[in-house]
């Protein structure tokens, strides 16, 4: 056991991939020589060779373009985006040719390929580096979602998304990076798909994924000041949706709130709350409530700690939940 | 082959003296589209004449057995026939639409002849030619125009990707594909076809870049058929396409689409050039694009009849015809049997086309992941349910 930062473990996690399956390839701008600008792919080139970590161009359509191509030859690439903010130019690729080639081929074709962005705010950082697009990739059939929380799961996570036949699209906390804890390379994980409770408690079920766990559990922690036990899960999967192991919470709580960076609307907020709605409907002692990012484009950075949920906002939902 | 030299200098953007659509506006009728350019051309590599004589080219040629001058006309001659009997299966309601190839046989069979076993082909949508060369049953291109499927074959089976709508994507795929291919050191190599509009998307340029950067084993085969479907070639370049190729560091090359001869040796030359290592070609058919976009198309809105008479003396198979007949290499008899196959091919394409059956509605969830999907299997079997609900199972 030794502790590693979220980088630091997604970084062993793709030498674990590459050590295992020589058909995966790492591609993207300066993740090579520099080892991106976050350093998850330090020393990789130097000990795999500039055929397998590729510093590519500065174009993102052609990063997963080619990647579209390797795949059809037999590759397992994962890609690199920069930041969140600069995915958009490959949206095209992404959501028209990825997504939809294995349905197109009758199934002949299988792209494995691995997109892992950067994403969410948080860090200070000027425009178009702090967004949080899942939304738009979880509403595209044919992709999967998942976003890592802490150290654990991005070493383990990002290993079953290089091995999954199905592109995935793999969000990783960037403000977490730099967060800390014991990584047991040996233990066994669970499946990719799944949610996981990582905090029982009686009264409001809290949901949330990516950099926002860290938050519901800090609001966890406030809330027994209080007297409330929280259940905090970490979705996983952003798509598909593990609604099963949301649902069986509510049943017990009877309340519901969902957590996002992204904002409010047409989000995977709404998407929780329409299936819970539908599965659970006389569990729930409340509506199910949303704490999320505004309707408006990603602030200023001075500006961004009002906009991102907080510990105090999701305690305010939390408030407004057993209100009811 | 015409390389970097073309230079497209510096001092290009100071010469300017206005667009050419606000000439052509002021003229009040469109000119004939890029023919100015083809007049006395000397980039254009020809081997073959629109009157069927044989010309000589100082850096290509073809030396052919007599059979196979004939398995190229009959190639020309099939290919035109399975289009004719697919956009008459479109007016038939058939089909739902068709993308026609008319004019440009002769691209695609010199192309698609150029490829070895094991190139890889990456297709647009109109590359029903190439198709041919490469083994596809036509039947199988019509399932994606009929609406029964979305592409329907392996592309592993003949080496012949998907078709591709969404404009120059497949370029990037090509390019990728072939960055595979110098990883596994295989001798083979990637043709990427597009078109004259593509040219202008960012996927075609960022694969000219990768494909230069990376000295990937591609060529890209660009059918310039003059027309992006209303828009003129003169909407998507200042200057003739394939002296692009230079901005990016690799050689470009014109040919007369129209001569399957010239396509055959210009294709072959590049694809030998991508497999000894020295990187990509981009290769510019320059031909016409005789029929509409596709069926739902209605050219005579944009362009004159008489850029089409004057593109019909240009006729790929014609000329091919009139070099056979000419020199002998092929008798009354021969092209008998080939208008016979080519009778038998459409009855082929006409009956089975009629057989490609509505798919089951269920199989809508079919193949959207790899693994089963528990939220999408639930969808499936609601839907099973309310379809069994109706009288007849919810058929329609």
């Amino acid at each position: 056991m030794t502790a590693h930062t979220l980088a630091k473990a997604l970084n062993e996690g793709l030498r674990k991939a590459m050590e295992s399956d020589p058909k995966v390839l790492i591609m993207g701008e300066d993740v090579g020589r520099l080892g991106g600008v976050f350093r998850v792919t330090d020393g990789l080139q130097k000990d795999f060779g500039e055929d397998r970590v590729i510093d590519t161009p500065l174009a993102e359509a052609g990063i997963v373009g080619t990647a579209i191509g390797l795949a059809l030859r037999g590759y397992r690439p994962v890609c690199e985006i920069q930041f969140d903010g600069f995915v958009y130019p490959a949206f095209d690729q992404i959501v028209s040719q990825l997504a939809k080639m294995h349905y197109r081929s009758g199934g002949a074709v299988r792209l494995p390929v691995t997109i892992r962005i950067p994403f969410g705010g948080g860090i200070g950082a000027v425009e178009h580096h702090s967004e949080s697009p899942e939304a738009y990739f979880a509403h595209t059939a044919g992709l999967r979602v998942v976003s890592c929380s802490n150290p654990v799961d991005a070493y383990f996570m990002i290993q079953q998304a290089i091995a999954s036949d199905d592109p995935v699209i793999f969000l990783e906390p960037k403000r977490r990076y730099w967060e800390k804890a014991e990584l047991d390379p040996s233990m066994r994980p669970e499946p990719l798909h799944s949610a996981r409770v990582v905090r029982p408690g009686r009264d409001v079920t809290v949901v949330a994924y990516g950099p926002m766990v860290r938050t519901a559990l800090e609001a966890a922690s406030a809330a027994t000041d209080e007297g409330r036990e929280l259940e905090v899960i970490d979705l996983r999967t952003l798509s598909p949706l593990d609604c099963d192991t949301v649902v069986a919470s509510v049943r017990r709580t009877g309340r519901l709130v969902v957590v996002h960076e992204a904002a409010i609307s047409h989000g995977l907020g709404a998407e929780i709350a329409a299936r819970v709605t539908e599965e659970a409907f006389y569990s729930l002692q409340a509506p199910v409530l949303r704490v999320a990012g505004f309707d408006t484009p990603y602030p200023a950075s001075r500006l961004e700690e009002e906009y991102l949920p907080d510990l105090d906002r999701v305690l305010d939902a939390v408030d407004r939940s057993l209100a009811y | 082959m015409s390389s970097g030299d073309m230079g497209v200098t510096g001092g290009s953007t100071r010469t300017r003296r206005g667009s050419p659509r606000a000439r052509r506006s002021s003229s009040g009728e469109p000119a004939p589209a890029g023919l100015g350019t083809t007049t006395g051309e000397p980039d254009l590599v020809q081997l073959l004449t629109p009157e069927g004589e044989r010309v000589d080219h100082p850096d290509y040629s073809v030396d052919l057995t007599t059979e196979e001058y004939r398995a190229l006309y009959r190639d020309l001659v099939l290919v035109r026939r399975i289009d004719t009997e697919a956009t008459a299966l479109q007016r038939q309601g058939e089909l739902g639409i068709w993308a026609s190839l008319l004019g440009q046989e002769a691209a695609q069979v010199g192309s698609g002849r150029a490829l070895a076993a094991g190139d890889m082909a990456f297709p647009t949508y109109r590359e029903h030619g190439v198709a041919w060369c490469r083994g596809v049953d036509p039947l199988q291109l019509l399932g994606l125009y009929r609406g029964v499927n979305q592409g329907g074959w392996n592309p592993a089976d003949h080496n012949f990707h998907l078709y591709t709508i969404v404009i120059g994507s497949q370029t990037l795929h090509a390019t990728g594909y072939a960055m595979g291919l110098q990883r596994d050191g295989a001798e083979d190599a990637v043709v990427a076809y597009f078109g004259d509009g593509a040219s202008s998307q960012g996927d075609v340029n960022e694969a000219f870049v990768w494909a230069s950067v990376f000295n990937a084993p591609v060529v890209f085969f660009c059918q310039n058929n003059q027309w992006a479907i209303s828009e003129p070639i003169e909407k998507q370049s200042r200057i003739p396409l394939y002296q692009r190729a230079s901005g990016f560091g690799f050689p470009g090359v014109r040919v007369d689409g129209n001569d399957v001869l010239a396509c055959l040796a210009v294709t072959r030359a590049a694809l030998a050039r991508a497999r000894e290592g020295s990187g990509p070609t981009l290769v510019e058919a320059y031909t016409y694009r005789m029929g509409a976009h596709t069926t739902s198309d209605d050219p005579t809105r944009y362009r004159l009849a008489s850029e089409l008479e004057t593109w019909r003396l240009r006729d790929p198979i014609e000329r091919m015809k009139a070099y056979l007949s000419r020199t002998g290499l092929a008798d009354a008899a021969f092209f008998d049997s080939v208008d016979a196959d080519a009778a038998e091919l459409a009855a082929h394409v006409r009956s089975g086309c009629l057989t490609l059956a509505d798919p089951d509605p269920l199989s809508i969830f079919d193949n959207v992941y790899t693994d089963p999907d528990p939220a999408l299997d639930g969808q499936r079997e609601r839907f099973a349910e309310y379809l069994s609900s109706f009288e007849g199972g919810g058929q329609r």
